[in-house]
């Protein structure tokens, strides 16, 4: 068998940078990789919205979306949520440990045909990780958009990933954030609620302005909803769905949404594509 | 089209010439499987059809993807294997084969897959004696089907009947010429006559025209809850279904010794589309089963143009609670209009 033909072997990285972004029972775990092969890390390519199978030799792997954008260099980051066996050995890397990654899989943000609008994300939680590649990807290509604006929700402030990220867009004043925790908090400076009522308060104009939302089904169920009331088209808003995945190549079956796969026509969808398949929104 | 024939007291002989593993029909425990021919089992063939599809020679319930050692960071692949030949395969097994070989080869190869596929030559045994719910001629093919096929065997009682389909048929043919005669107008006359009786004798029809367009505009139907009722989900109509090609990927490791490996999964397992999250797209048995029949006969058509179904009547057979997708489809069918 040639090597070089086998889509289900992946490549060795070493870890360079751990962040710790989250803490408790269901932590968030930030990994910076390199791949060890060097051909390889140079012919590697993604786009914002593709994902990864990344895993631990012995143990499994896991479908996860790269968090970064190509623009920022030769590295990949995931970020990864500690949820069943593979994510719990995972967690417990550090730098300098191996992991195996292939891909990437999965079609992207369409961030060409983006160009000359305005750019709003709607995160919650973990779903602010596919959505970092797009902001860095902006920031990156700072010109070619017009506003870049970002709202981003967790349940506590100690829930919310990249925060470090998000205080050093106080320096900027070509972006801006908006972010929400659930319950109150003392010394808490921003929105208190649940994420879609953030967006109302936030009132975005949908005039040449592209949405992308990405967090729980339910926080995505009523972000859509209060998209429409604000009068974006379906054609405006995005997201990405993030069915269970094994093989991200289109065989193993599991991620199926009526006849599409979610590892190759996915992950990313706009709200048109996603209303006409009645598996859309199980 | 080359007719040959060959006495049955020479069919071992044939099979000894082609100097190749045969994979043959043989009885496991309580099922009969495409198992490898060893000097010790007879070949036998004699049965209707066998429990477990030969798909497992191609796509093995459980095939190492590469191996490693625990700690360090060495890949090995395994090689592609060795040539081989399957014999008595039924022809609905067969254009199962070609059906599997689209999911295999679209968009990115399955080395693993089409491996084993490129090196195994198919010898089909046409049926005389259909099963009580063999229903092949309503999706396509029939007892004497050749697709998927490089040879076709038909029982005239003291010989077979011997068609060579395929570029790779004539070169087994050629290896073991010595055996093989030409078959008399008489002898081919008498093998398609048992082709047309067996065909008549299959007894379970339905008209499956136009289901793939039908089945979206019934996705909120009740007849899902209804027809799922009685399901266990124990997937056996998944696992022994010839065109079910659904996998895991799953790690093994004992002591130093690691393996990463894909074993056969099925739709109709509630961990199959469970997120880590805990949500479940497909929650209850309704979903899925709604899941494994547009699959078979509208996502699969959407994708490839054709049913993922050859009517072998096994996920009826086998069923512990007698669901029958012919019920299912009738119902459909019925609904729809």
């Amino acid at each position: 068998m040639k090597e070089n033909a086998n889509p289900y072997k992946p490549e060795i990285v070493t870890i360079e940078d751990t962040w710790q972004e989250t803490y408790g029972d269901r932590a968030i775990k930030t990994f910076k990789v390199v791949l060890d092969d060097e051909e390889a890390r140079e012919n590697w390519s993604h786009r914002p919205g593709q994902c990864a199978m990344i895993g631990v030799l012995g143990v499994g792997e896991s479908m996860i979306s790269i968090s970064c954008s190509p623009t920022e260099g030769k590295f990949l980051r995931f970020s990864v949520m500690r949820a069943g066996k593979v994510t719990q050995a995972l967690h417990e890397l550090e730098p300098g440990d191996k992991m195996t990654v292939r891909g990437p899989y999965g079609n992207s943000f369409p961030v060409d045909e983006w160009k000359g609008k305005n750019i709003l994300t709607i995160g919650g939680g973990i779903g602010q990780a596919p959505l970092r590649p797009i902001i860095e990807y902006v920031k990156a290509n700072r010109a070619d958009y017009k506003n870049l604006s970002l709202i981003y929700g967790a349940r506590t402030s100690a829930d919310l990933c990249f925060k470090s990220e998000f205080e050093a867009l106080n320096d900027r004043d070509d972006i801006n954030y908006h972010l929400s925790i659930d319950i109150e908090e003392e010394g808490w400076p921003h929105y208190v609620g649940f994420v879609p009522s953030l967006l109302m308060e936030v009132n975005p104009s949908p005039e040449n302005t592209i949405a992308i939302t990405c967090g729980p089904p339910v926080m995505i169920n009523f972000v859509l909803q209060n998209l429409k009331q604000l009068n974006f088209t379906d054609e405006q808003i995005y997201t990405t769905l993030e069915n269970r995945m094994k093989c991200g190549i289109g065989k193993c079956g599991r991620c199926n949404v009526a006849h599409l796969y979610v590892c190759k026509d996915g992950p990313v969808f706009s709200y048109a594509t996603l209303k006409s398949i009645p598996e859309a929104f199980a | 089209m080359e007719r040959m024939k060959i006495g049955k007291e020479k069919f071992g002989d044939f099979l000894t010439a082609l100097d190749k593993q045969l994979y043959a029909p043989q009885k496991v425990g309580e099922t009969l499987r495409f198992v490898p021919v060893t000097p010790e089992n007879k070949l036998d063939l004699e049965f209707s059809n066998t429990t477990v599809p030969p798909k497992s020679v191609l796509f093995p319930q459980v095939e190492t993807l590469y191996q490693y050692e625990l700690g360090k960071t060495d890949l090995n692949l395994p090689d592609g294997g060795e040539e081989r030949v399957l014999v008595g395969v039924r022809p609905c097994d067969a254009r199962a084969m070609a059906i599997v070989d689209n999911l295999f080869s679209w968009d990115i190869d399955d080395p693993y897959y089409l491996a084993k596929r490129e090196k195994t030559t198919v010898i089909g045994l046409a049926c005389s004696e259909p099963g009580m719910n063999c229903f092949c001629t309503s999706v396509g093919g029939g007892p004497a089907s050749t697709e998927g096929l490089d040879l076709l065997l038909t029982d005239l009682g003291e010989v077979f009947l011997l068609q060579s389909l395929t570029e790779k048929g004539k070169r087994l043919c050629q290896e073991a010429e010595g055996t093989l005669e030409q078959a008399t107008e008489e002898e081919v006359t008498s093998a398609e006559k048992l082709h047309q009786e067996a065909a008549g004798k299959i007894v379970r029809n339905i008209d499956t025209g136009g289901i793939s367009e039908k089945l979206p505009e019934l996705w909120d139907s009740s007849l899902w809850q209804d027809v799922s009722e009685a399901c266990l989900g124990c997937g056996t109509c998944t696992f022994l279904c010839p065109t079910c090609h659904c996998f895991d990927i799953q790690d093994e490791a004992e002591g130093l010794e690691g393996r990463r490996c894909r074993v056969w999964d099925s739709c109709m397992f509630s961990e199959y589309t469970l997120h880590a999250s805990g949500h479940n797209p497909r929650p209850t048995r309704r979903e899925r089963t709604r899941n494994r029949v547009n699959h078979k006969y509208s996502y699969f058509v959407t994708k490839f143009e054709r049913t993922a179904c050859v009517g072998c009547g096994r996920c009826i057979n086998l069923c512990p609670v007698n669901i029958d997708i012919l019920n299912i489809l009738a119902e459909v069918i019925k609904e729809a209009i």
